[in-house]
């Protein structure tokens, strides 16, 4: 099977690692992973944020870089979402290329048929879905089954899991004190599991929790959970 | 026409969100109330195994109604005229109160009662009806509440729901409703203080006024679903009825109401029924008001109705569901919309029927999570339409700007690599001084750092890893 990686902008720039998680899962499962340059981003920051003539470029150029792959992976629940549910009414013939589009835990569970990915993370893991993983996506249980087969993790329940953190791309920004105050209850939730680890399926909430865990010092960390798959 | 009265909003969202932030007790409030509700509805709409059918229906219905609105605006009219009733056409908020003021002017009175009615807020009424010398007697328990402290609702459905029981009973207090011995919080006593207090308008007022849920165009009938039983006193005791009706409640024929009959009360209150349904139509002599008087209000709804995508707000039944389970509602509670619909829905009706204005920043008042979608039980799509606002609005010149030269960067190979590899060198001396977390950002990314570190560019790019480890 030809499957490609769509790394995503923010993690191309600010996690790579996610990207090298993919990879390194993908390839122990006896896959090759190809890695097509032209790709960008996906046009999702500008598509939410009301630039849909902006967003159309960036859309076209996906449609066509991964024309022709057997599947195409993104370790991101929101582009994955935007790249499923927004190019088929935007662009005519970008149905096929989307429906082949997978978060990493589809592709593994769905497509793949594998919940053991041989990872080993001796850690207390707690789990934040996200909006889109879950209400765009529908992700279900896939990523906890994926959690849970991994050797010596702990999966503790997050309280108000199923809440939005905050981030919400430019909202954090336009209305940074109500995103403020949503990250403020999504860190408590976080601390009153006593983690180590917060997982997602997407980097750009983590950065937001990430950063909000941070600056009240607390000893949680986020993680992206392709990055507890690789280990 | 462009709609008028307490749909817009005087403040923009981030300013009027930054005062109720500050208010503490208010988010601990809100936040009880609607994770109460919330847990309700999840709990009764569970119990029914073809929800997602009936949801599926009641959009249909609705959308049908849209589709064909003059003609069943026509029908209803003609139906409700035959049975008695004298039907009246307003165009907008000033419109409708002047035709409410004269029928209440005419009808000699000084005092009405009202029952519960987000169209008599919506246009204001209350505040015509008190400038033309006649005082509007709210009955809905929260809604009473919230007029005897001089404030305006909070909420769709639950207008006082920014009030703890203690803080009723300091504006009971305050208002003479309380005798001195009586001067508890406990909730039976204070309904029961209301009740007193309401008895005496129900028996002497000769108009009420009130809204209505539904309106039927085949019989000309209205409906209104309440849980007090203080609607029916009003629909029933005095002599002229008035009542005031978006020209979206209509369904097409008496049986569609099985469907909204079983959408609203579980999706409002988290009730499987509830405990009054009135359904009146026209007049019937010696029973109930002998002078009934609709008024159909347009306040912007047509407007609404001409967006392709917008217009499925119209399908709006008030259930308040949306608000419930909104991350923002919940932060902030409704005033911050400055608009008689708050929350999800409002950030979607009140600026299409309203059109510019403060209510321009109201489609960026939601992170797009969703969870509105899924709890709506005529399934508006409101992240889509929320986004189709943005994208119809007028952007800041800057951020206009930003897109741009961001879109065309990245669409491109070239440009895209040589960009990272910029943020890259940039962010290395920033990382020798400063470490991985980036504590101030100069505006405007200081709105990110006031509330949270910023992670910085990694050292290498996964491209250029990409090309180091494969080749």
């Amino acid at each position: 099977m030809r499957i490609a990686l769509f790394v995503t902008c923010v993690n191309d720039l600010v996690f790579p690692g996610t990207g090298r998680a993919v990879v390194r899962v993908l390839e122990r499962l006896g896959h090759t992973v190809e890695f097509p340059a032209e790709q960008g981003c996906c046009g999702q920051m500008h598509a939410n944020s009301g630039y849909r003539d902006e967003a159309l470029p960036l859309v076209a150029n996906y449609v066509k870089t991964f024309d022709g792959y057997d599947a195409i992976v993104g370790p991101s629940g929101s582009c994955v979402a935007m790249i499923r549910d927004w190019y088929p009414k935007l662009v005519s013939g970008a149905d096929a290329v989307a429906a082949r589009t997978y978060e990493l835990s589809e592709l593994l569970v769905d497509v793949l048929g594998v919940t053991d990915v041989g990872a080993a993370f001796p850690h207390r893991v707690t789990y934040h879905p996200t909006c889109h993983g879950l209400r765009m996506l529908r992700l279900g249980d896939r990523p906890y089954r994926l959690l849970r087969a991994v050797r010596g993790l702990e999966l503790v329940d997050l309280p108000g899991a199923e809440e939005c953190c905050g981030f919400g791309g430019t909202f954090a920004m336009k209305n940074a004190g109500v995103s403020g105050a949503m990250l403020a209850d999504k860190c408590a939730s976080i601390v009153d599991t006593g983690a180590e680890y917060v997982a997602a399926v997407d980097n750009s909430c983590l950065a937001h929790i990430g950063g909000g865990l941070s600056r009240t010092r607390v000893k949680a960390k986020p993680i992206h959970y392709a990055e507890i798959l690789a280990s | 026409m462009t709609g008028t009265g307490n749909i817009v909003a005087r403040l923009p969202f981030p300013v009027a969100a930054r005062k109720e932030l500050a208010d503490t007790q208010l988010r601990a409030n809100l936040r009880r109330a609607t994770h109460t509700i919330r847990d309700k509805r999840l709990r009764v709409v569970g119990e029914v195994p073809d929800w997602e059918e009936l949801r599926v229906a009641g959009a249909a219905i609705k959308d049908d109604v849209l589709a064909r609105l003059p003609e069943l605006l026509e029908r209803f009219e003609a139906a409700a005229t035959a049975a008695g009733a004298t039907v009246h056409w307003a165009r907008d908020a000033a419109e409708a109160c002047t035709v409410v003021t004269d029928l209440v002017r005419r009808s000699g009175a000084t005092e009405v009662v009202k029952v519960k009615s987000m169209a008599t807020q919506e246009i204001g009424l209350n505040e015509a009806l008190e400038a033309a010398g006649i005082e509007a007697v709210e009955t809905d328990l929260a809604e009473l509440i919230v007029q005897l402290a001089g404030d305006t609702p909070s909420h769709i459905l639950v207008p006082a729901i920014h009030y703890n029981r203690t803080q009723i009973r300091d504006i009971f207090d305050r208002n003479g409703l309380l005798s001195d011995r009586a001067r508890t919080d406990d909730p039976p006593a204070l309904a029961e203080a209301a009740r007193r207090h309401l008895r005496a308008k129900f028996l002497s007022a000769k108009v009420g006024i009130s809204g209505a849920n539904f309106a039927v165009a085949d019989s000309g009938t209205l409906v209104v679903v309440e849980s007090e039983g203080n609607g029916r006193m009003c629909l029933t005791l005095p002599e002229t009825l008035i009542s005031v009706v978006g020209i979206e409640k209509i369904v097409p024929t008496f049986r569609d109401l099985e469907v909204f009959l079983q959408l609203l009360p579980r999706s409002s209150t988290g009730e499987r029924m509830n405990p009054y349904t009135s359904l009146w139509t026209g007049v019937t002599p010696g029973d109930g008001p002998q002078t009934v008087h609709i008024v159909l209000v347009d306040n912007g709804r047509t407007d609404t109705l001409a967006d392709e995508v917008g217009r499925q707000a119209l399908r709006c039944i008030r259930c308040s569901a949306c608000l419930n389970v909104c991350p923002v509602y919940e932060r902030v509670g409704g005033h911050a919309y400055g608009s008689v619909y708050p929350g999800p829905i409002g950030a979607i009706l009140s600026p299409q029927m309203s059109g510019g204005g403060a209510n321009r920043t109201l489609p960026y008042a939601s992170t797009l999570c969703g969870a509105c979608f899924d709890a709506c039980p005529v399934r508006i799509n409101i992240p889509e339409v929320l986004v189709h606002l943005r994208q119809i609005g007028k952007h800041p010149p800057a951020e206009r700007a930003a897109m741009r030269a961001l879109s065309w960067t990245m669409r491109d190979r070239r440009r895209y690599a040589a960009a990272l590899r910029l943020a890259r060198r940039s962010a290395a001396p920033v990382r020798w001084l400063a470490g991985d977390r980036i504590r101030h950002l100069p505006w405007p990314l200081s709105a990110w750092t006031r509330f949270r570190d910023a992670p910085l560019p990694a050292p290498e790019s996964f491209r250029d890893w990409w090309t180091r480890a494969h080749g």
